[in-house]
């Protein structure tokens, strides 16, 4: 069935495309209706390009694949579907003094999801990737054939999966090891930044004793405030805590679509500079719960919607070496040169742990998130930060990309031939067409 | 602790009512009939705080199977309090026009299957002068349509049982509720195209059934809209009804 349903959270590119749900891991692998059309597994749509797109294609609805399999709770050790969202997770595990290894920024993404994009959170430079905690999955291909495969067994297919975009096949589930926490609570700390200098300092003054640094930065000023911004760190806390229970559901939620995009070079403006002066004191601590901490954005349900009916475009990139500390600072120039930005750009120190992964995107470097209203210029704008990337020799992550080219994909992900080999002759995705072919 | 007997266990909806249930660490016998998805979900329910989950694989067309089906259910922990009926097909209608065994076969599983297997559990609920029956029928049995009259017919044959049968057992303490959820999104309504705000998550109507048996509700639509639907629906003469294309 045609079904708009089946959108990426950017909203752009906007395709149709066929759903069928699955429901029992033990079913075999349903074949395309139509001799030839290839099929993707969609979790819960919040990648923000095509990755989780299959233009005129059919996707695997996996959301009914939400079962728990085994916890073991005193070893931490989670087997559970594919389709489980982080949020059942950790509304199972926290309780029991257990945490997610790895964690994105919004706890409504799929446990297939997480893995097929190999996702990373505030503690990447400590903990890796999420794919560096998965102990073991199951994949079910085109082939008829259903294999589990670790670090030890299908271990080419293991890493090909881990990152793979969810071309390797479907799993069905995944094993994951969890870490042991006193309670829900997170001490966090906020300081105030006010160049990338100071940025990087902070980094390497945190990043040994804080589990958790992000860091929000201004990406409208200039000048003199290039670049500041406020660095969060924090660490797991057993409390006490005197703030607000947080609810499960968003406290507020987008209604509709905006009729054009809200953002615009005043809203952004406004905010940035709002956002930046808020905190008055240089440093500020409290000690708050993991939802507020990790997920604000949770609290605002289809925050997307501001965007309007064109969507928004997503961009990430990480920048390696010294040379990526002076291309961020071009970058973060031409952004605000150009009077596009997004309310909140993120940065953050990736560490070297390495993701067994082989299309992982996390690399050593300095990562800069950020989101931008889907308008003409704004593709030359992109167009340009990534010949700044591609300078340094950095790369962007395919799960917020709607646009790079085959060619700038290829020098990011140099794996990508050897990746190949391990799709899934049965699989594809609008990214996989659009940059895993020849470059012409 | 809840001790209850689900058949139709692997039902989006009866899955999502279990899952509610083991979080308060209840104690579940489970009927289906396909075993691996039946283990699919002990297993989940087991993780979710279940105290203890029995399996019981059948195809409940059999009705010759159905007391030693019971017998286990209640040998399991000694007793049960409550009873959910979740098994059901939604048959292809135009095809049972053409086909008087598609239309027994559909008739036989969402309407007798169900009576038989009441009938003795009810004996011994009413025995024991306690326990709980909840039953999934459906708005379709309020009226029957063009569109959907053979499983409307069935789901209407049960209400008037279970209305006897609330009538009889009331006298026992034993409570009877009738759930007639509208349309819910799950794997039975897959192939229906079209969504519109008229269409229920399974998690909704699940906690729309525990609040019905935790308050001994006799009948509830769900979402509750559906009683004011099924009213205006109900009260449209037959001569213009039967000429309307529902």
């Amino acid at each position: 069935m045609a079904d708009s349903n089946y959108t990426s959270w950017g909203r752009f590119p906007q395709v149709n495309q066929e759903g069928l749900p699955l429901a029992w891991r033990s079913d075999e692998l349903p074949v395309a209706p139509e001799e030839g059309a290839s099929v993707l597994p969609y979790g819960n749509g919040r990648s923000y390009g095509d990755v989780c797109l299959n233009r005129g294609g059919l996707v695997f609805d996996t959301r009914a694949l939400d079962r728990f399999i085994r916890f073991d709770t005193e070893t931490g050790l989670l087997r559970c579907e594919a389709g489980v969202l982080l949020a059942d997770i950790l509304r199972l595990v926290v309780p029991q003094g257990w945490f997610l290894p790895v964690s994105p920024g919004t706890r409504y993404v799929t446990v297939g999801g997480a893995l097929a994009n190999d996702v990373h959170g505030k503690n990447h430079h400590q903990a890796g990737t999420f794919g560096c905690h998965v102990i073991a999955l199951e994949l079910l291909r085109t082939d008829g054939s259903r294999q589990v495969c670790t670090s030890n067994e299908n271990s080419d297919l293991f890493s090909a999966t881990i990152g793979g975009l969810g071309l390797t096949g479907l799993v069905t589930w995944v094993e994951l090891q969890l870490r042991p926490i006193d309670g829900p609570l997170i001490r966090e700390e906020s300081l105030k930044f006010s160049n990338l200098d100071e940025f990087f300092r902070l980094s390497e003054l945190s990043d040994g004793n804080f589990e958790y640094t992000v860091a929000w930065v201004d990406c409208v000023s200039r000048g003199n405030s290039l670049g500041r911004g406020l660095f969060a760190r924090g660490n797991h806390d057993a409390g006490p805590y005197t703030g607000r229970k947080r609810g499960e559901k968003p406290r507020i939620s987008i209604p509709f679509d905006a009729p054009f995009s809200l953002v615009n070079q005043w809203s952004l403006k406004t905010f940035n500079s709002i956002y930046y002066a808020r905190q008055r004191e240089r440093k500020k601590v409290r000690t708050i719960h993991y939802q507020s901490y990790f997920y604000p954005l949770d609290a605002i349900g289809s925050w997307n919607r501001i965007y309007g009916p064109k969507g928004m475009l997503q961009y990430q990139c990480v920048l390696p070496g010294e040379d990526g500390r002076d291309a961020l600072a071009n970058m973060l120039q031409a952004i605000a040169k150009s009077g596009n930005g997004s309310f909140l750009a993120v940065l953050k120190v990736f560490g070297d742990k390495p993701s067994p992964g082989l299309m992982s995107f996390p690399r050593p470097g300095v990562t800069l998130a950020l989101d931008f209203p889907n308008k003409p210029d704004v593709f030359r704008l992109l167009d340009r930060l990534d010949d700044m990337t591609r300078e340094v020799g950095g790369a962007v992550y395919p799960a917020k990309d709607a646009r790079m080219s085959a060619e700038s994909f290829h020098r990011y992900f140099p794996a990508w031939e050897k990746f190949s080999a391990f799709v899934d002759p049965g699989f594809s995705s609008s990214f996989w067409r659009r940059v895993g072919g020849e470059v012409l | 602790m809840t001790q209850i007997m689900i058949v139709g266990a692997t039902s989006a909806i009866a899955q999502s009512v279990a899952r509610i249930y083991a979080e308060s660490g209840a104690r579940f016998f489970l009927v289906a009939r396909d075993a691996s998805r039946l283990d699919a979900v002990a297993d989940d329910l087991r993780v979710r705080g279940a105290m203890s989950v029995e399996c019981l694989a059948a195809d409940l067309s059999d009705h010759d199977r159905h007391p030693e089906i019971i017998a286990a259910a209640f040998d399991a922990y000694s007793g049960l309090d409550t009873v959910l009926i979740a098994h059901g097909v939604l048959p292809d209608q135009p095809h049972c026009q053409e086909s008087v065994q598609s239309t027994l076969d559909s008739l036989n599983i969402n309407f007798l299957s169900v009576v038989s297997l009441l009938t003795p559990i009810a004996n011994r609920f009413e025995e024991n002068k306690r326990g709980t029956i909840a039953v999934i029928s459906s708005v379709a049995g309020d009226r029957g349509r063009q569109s959907n009259y053979i499983y409307g017919a069935a789901k209407s044959g049960l209400d008037t049982f279970l209305q006897g049968l609330r009538n009889r057992l009331s006298k026992s303490d034993v409570h009877v509720v009738t759930i007639k959820p509208g349309f819910v999104d799950t794997p039975m309504t897959a192939h229906i195209p079209e969504r519109g705000i008229l269409w229920a998550q399974p998690e909704d109507v699940a906690k729309g059934i525990i609040q019905a048996i935790d308050k001994q509700k006799d009948v509830v639509y769900l979402p509750r809209f559906w009683s004011l639907i099924m009213l205006i629906i109900r009260s449209i003469p037959e001569r213009i009804f039967k000429k309307l294309s529902l």
